[in-house]
């Protein structure tokens, strides 16, 4: 009888511990997977390493910045909040994505339009002669828009002939 | 040669998008030069006054009791900084010779030796200030924005600033012995 009450009470107390210890676990949140952490890591570039994705890095910066974001997904942080402390302590140029700003996009985009618009007129002025060209033996003045200098250009051609 | 009576005809760009689409590959070509001579510089030079800057500091590395410490409040003293990062190997070879020499300087009052700990994470940094005993004003170099203005091409660095605010030496890589931290302050305390 004895021997059953001191098993009950080591039974109870078992799970006493095991409570109160899974208890302060489910307080802390689960321990973020490799998965979790690199899913944050790929998105940001340490300055040291420059060239090499977070999540891929294999150096000491690296792997404590992978713990740190280990630590604060565990903490209960979002990808948001992580990232914005990323950029607080190491500047925005740890992010693989440029910050929302709306120079990012318009100077980029101006100048791309600019060049095209340059290409477009080159290619434009390029081509001008050779059309011209192609209706050498169509009569001048057939062509309305035809320019007036290849015009003059030819018809002194035919004069010297 | 004959009769060239031909009215200019209207071609090519207008003479207001020439000027603006030069203007704009003159101001890229600037910003792409500029650029690449600031990457070719080097660190901030010998003889060029330190710009102010503010370095936050980590709890118990307070200086003078204040959690951060502006460069302009420091004139009249001698000032080592030095750049440094827990997962810096070689910044071990030289922990333990700057806190020997911050403890022998610190009773003077004329220098002061401030920790600028470049890209690194607080705990691992708090073990590797603990590890060698550091107890200098330490913080960390938010946004790097300390760095970028020095220059770093990397960790250890240190930079001495004489009384006037004038840089006076710079150390790349760890020092080998205190002589070397020696050698270079005393000679700013005459």
């Amino acid at each position: 009888m004895g021997s059953a009450r001191i098993a009950f009470y080591f039974l109870l107390l078992t799970l006493v511990i095991t409570g109160l210890w899974t208890g302060s676990a489910s307080a802390q949140g689960p321990t973020p997977t490799d998965d979790e952490v690199n899913r944050i890591a790929k998105q940001l570039y340490c300055p040291v390493c420059e060239s090499t994705p977070l999540d891929v890095c294999p150096t000491e910066a690296c792997r404590q910045w992978r713990d740190l974001i280990r630590t604060m997904l565990a903490e209960g942080k979002s990808e948001a909040e992580i990232e914005q402390y990323f950029v607080e302590h190491y500047g925005a140029r740890v992010l693989a994505e440029p910050p929302n700003r709306l120079a990012t996009y318009l100077v980029p985009g101006i100048a791309i339009l600019l060049g095209a618009f340059m290409l477009f007129r080159g290619f434009q002025m390029w081509m001008k002669p050779s059309i011209t060209g192609a209706g050498e033996e169509a009569e001048l003045g057939a062509e309305p828009d035809r320019d007036p200098y290849i015009a003059k250009l030819e018809e002194e051609l035919k004069k010297q002939k | 040669m004959t009769d060239t009576s031909i009215p200019a005809p209207r071609r090519g760009v207008p003479l207001w998008a020439q000027i603006i689409i030069w203007a704009f590959l003159a101001g890229l070509l600037v910003i792409v030069a500029l650029g690449l001579r600031r990457a070719q510089q080097g660190t901030v030079q010998p003889g060029q006054v330190i710009e102010d800057f503010t370095l936050p500091l980590y709890s118990g590395y307070e200086f003078d009791g204040r959690s951060e410490v502006h460069l302009e409040d420091l004139r009249g003293k001698v000032v080592v900084i030095n750049f440094w990062a827990s997962w810096c190997k070689p910044c071990e070879q030289e922990a333990a010779d700057l806190q020997q020499a911050w403890s022998e300087y610190e009773p003077t009052g004329q220098v002061v030796f401030l920790g600028i700990d470049y890209v690194d994470t607080e705990p691992e940094a708090r073990l590797y200030l603990k590890k060698f005993g550091i107890t200098y004003a330490n913080g960390p170099d938010l946004a790097t924005r300390i760095s970028q203005y020095f220059r770093t091409k990397g960790v250890p660095e240190t930079y001495f600033v004489d009384k006037d605010g004038v840089l006076k030496y710079v150390q790349i890589g760890p020092f080998k012995s205190i002589e070397d931290i020696r050698a270079q302050i005393d000679p700013l305390l005459e």
